[in-house]
């Protein structure tokens, strides 16, 4: 990786940043609080599409590491308030612990994750997400079912004449998103992305050029959960609250919708598939809040579900790729159909035949 | 002492009913290396249909025989609309679009049927039957562990001891061979599937009555235990499926009866966690493949 190619993502993700800043104050305040969601939304999805997508470990549990950041944060945050501290120090301190204790969750996941394929991972992230209100619950200092409220962030003296506090959220959610997802992009287009790939092709042939499969597997998990974690920060300073209601399984389904829907591997399907489970199951309520009030209870949560599992379910049939695909540029599926005409038929890719026997010890 | 008696036999109980869940998933997994993440949301489906026809007729039997007949219907349509169709080398789009069915069915019947709990009575009285002083287990806990024993050892004779259970087992080891050898492959994916979801279904059948009651959601925690039992036994062995489901059922039922119920799903987390640690291939599993 040259310092030429980091500096053009770093500059890119500047000039996004500085893009998405300017059309807060555009934004009504409803809709810069949902931008930040959305930010936040897009921590956990960018770290989730490069494990899933590059090293192919599937985590049904991202949300228990956005759970771990939010905690985290409260747990250093509280303190830090009760002592007088505010401002930049009160917060940077803050996402030093969600920094800390998502890290933490998250190498001693990753490490179990290092050990085993496939189903086994999912399964054991499946039982964590099962075990998380148990866990708030019963570890002492977690606030039980209410969890824990966040010290709020107000907007700073400088600029209170030109926003009111939702933009100043947007800005925090925006800002710790680019720090965030900027790194990222440089691992995934770096040396370590070609290593967490050649893990996911062939471990025998990683092993074999020098690559450690343990140790990159557990590196991604780690970066992942820490990316996760951070959301799970800003998301808790937006919503000044912290608990085990608001990360469910059906949550932590939701993030993996947006990176399947994005196209797994991409960092900017991540983006678009945040937007899309922030805002999808809005609209559907909105829609059908002019029904009857039994019918509109019925639909509110489970029409959107059904439709993020049908679309996860017609994108990894259908269209493998995601978002991603259908809008890379001129090698993009949809682009070429658009400027010329139906693709030509391709021969099948060789993924379609069927396995070879795996050498079994008797 | 009594307390003990009677919390391990309810945890018999209960461990039979999670092992043949965790059996269902072991036939899968045999019969098409897939962790079906759905069986659980495929189970309740197959209930409802199962207590539709209960509160229709109000005979158990028929009920009984409706959740078998939609859990295996249900079975082929997934195997054949879905799961032939997903391409590719590693398990990963498979659990994917396992994972989107689960989705797809829950928030169906969210739709369908609302949020609350059905209660569902069971057949036979669940107030324990006592063994001189000491009570032990209920009518019902009884006909469930009569019912789960016959399954699991149908089950056992159907594999080991029939063509159609050699032709399912050679059909998962060596595809290629099998067909060969002039084994319906294909075929015989679908049979596993839906030998798997009718045992599935029957699971949580026998399962709803002794819980809050039937909702799109029941099946989510035996879900998790039975993958936890899976992943003890190794998801291989239809052995260590039963055992598992032993261990399991006993640990939640000590659990919940001397600490307090919401600790449970961190005991099984720790047990699954441990034994991930010692052994991340299971403990009786054989070795799926070299690595070195």
């Amino acid at each position: 990786m040259t310092p030429t190619r980091i500096r053009t993502i770093v500059l890119r993700a500047l000039l996004l940043t500085v893009l998405a800043l300017a059309a807060t104050f555009a934004l009504d305040p409803f809709r810069n609080y949902q931008l930040a969601v959305v930010a936040a939304t897009f921590c956990a999805t960018a770290g989730l599409t490069l494990l899933v997508g590059l090293t192919g470990q599937l985590s049904v549990g991202h949300a228990v590491l956005m759970a771990a950041g939010g905690y985290g944060y409260a747990l250093a945050s509280a303190p830090a308030a009760d002592a007088g501290l505010g401002g930049p120090a009160r917060f940077a301190l803050g996402m030093l612990g969600a920094l800390v204790l998502s890290g933490a969750v998250g190498g001693l996941l990753g490490l179990a994750g290092a050990r085993l394929r496939g189903p086994y991972l999912a399964g054991l992230t499946l039982a964590l997400v099962i075990a998380l209100p148990a866990l708030a619950t019963q570890v002492p200092g977690l606030g039980k079912d209410q969890g824990l409220s966040v010290p709020f962030e107000g907007v700073p003296a400088p600029l209170a004449g030109l926003m009111v506090v939702e933009q100043w959220h947007a800005w925090i959610a925006v800002l710790v998103a680019a720090v965030v997802v900027t790194p990222l992009v440089v691992l995934r287009s770096g040396r370590p992305g070609l290593r967490m790939r050649a893990v996911h092709g062939d471990e025998v042939a990683a092993r074999l050029a020098g690559v450690s499969p343990a140790r990159v597997k557990v590196g991604a998990f780690l970066v992942s959960s820490v990316a996760a974690g951070l959301g799970g920060a800003v998301l808790a300073v937006v919503t000044q609250n912290v608990g085990p209601g608001r990360y469910s399984l059906a949550f932590s389904l939701l993030l993996l919708v947006a990176v399947v829907v994005g196209g797994l591997g991409s960092i900017g399907g991540a983006a678009a598939g945040a937007a899309l489970v922030v805002l999808l199951p809005w609209l559907v309520d909105t829609a059908v809040s002019g029904l009857p009030a039994d019918v509109a209870q019925r639909l509110s949560g489970n029409l959107a579900v059904a439709v993020f599992g049908a679309l996860l379910v017609a994108v990894t049939l259908a269209w493998p790729g995601g978002l991603a695909a259908a809008t890379a540029g001129p090698r993009g599926r949809l682009a070429r159909r658009l400027t010329r005409g139906p693709a030509p038929a391709l021969p099948p890719p060789s993924d379609t035949r069927p396995d070879p026997q795996p050498i079994t010890e008797r | 002492m009594d307390r003990l008696v009677l919390l391990v036999s309810t945890g018999v109980a209960r461990g039979l009913v999670v092992a043949l869940f965790a059996l269902s998933l072991v036939i899968i997994w045999r019969a098409a290396r897939i962790v079906n993440f759905a069986q659980a949301a495929m189970a309740v489906v197959a209930v409802y249909v199962a207590f539709a026809v209960q509160q229709a007729t109000g005979s158990y039997v028929l009920a009984l025989l409706a959740a078998l007949v939609t859990g295996a219907l249900l079975g082929v349509a997934v195997e054949r609309g879905l799961m032939r169709h997903v391409a590719g080398r590693t398990p990963l789009p498979g659990m994917i679009v396992a994972i989107g069915l689960v989705m797809v069915l829950q928030s169906t019947l969210g739709i369908l049927v609302g949020p609350q709990h059905r209660p569902m009575t069971p057949v036979l009285s669940q107030s324990p039957l006592y063994v001189g002083t000491v009570p032990v287990l209920s009518r019902y806990d009884l006909f469930v562990l009569v019912v789960a024993l016959v399954v699991v050892v149908g089950l056992g004779l159907l594999f080991n001891r029939t063509t159609l259970g050699l032709q399912l087992r050679a059909s998962a080891v060596a595809p290629e061979v099998s067909r060969l050898l002039g084994v319906r492959v294909p075929r015989m994916v679908t049979v596993g599937w839906m030998l798997s979801c009718a045992v599935a279904a029957l699971a949580v059948l026998l399962l709803v009555p002794t819980e809050l009651g039937l909702n799109a959601h029941s099946g989510d925690v035996l879900f998790v235990h039975a993958f936890t039992v899976a992943v003890l036994g190794g998801l291989d062995s239809p052995a260590g499926a039963l055992v598992g489901g032993l261990v399991v059922g006993v640990l939640v039922s000590l659990v919940t009866g001397y600490a307090s119920a919401g600790l449970a799903p961190l005991a099984v987390l720790a047990l699954l966690t441990v034994v991930l640690l010692v052994r991340p291939g299971g403990i009786f599993a054989t070795r799926e493949a070299r690595t070195a």
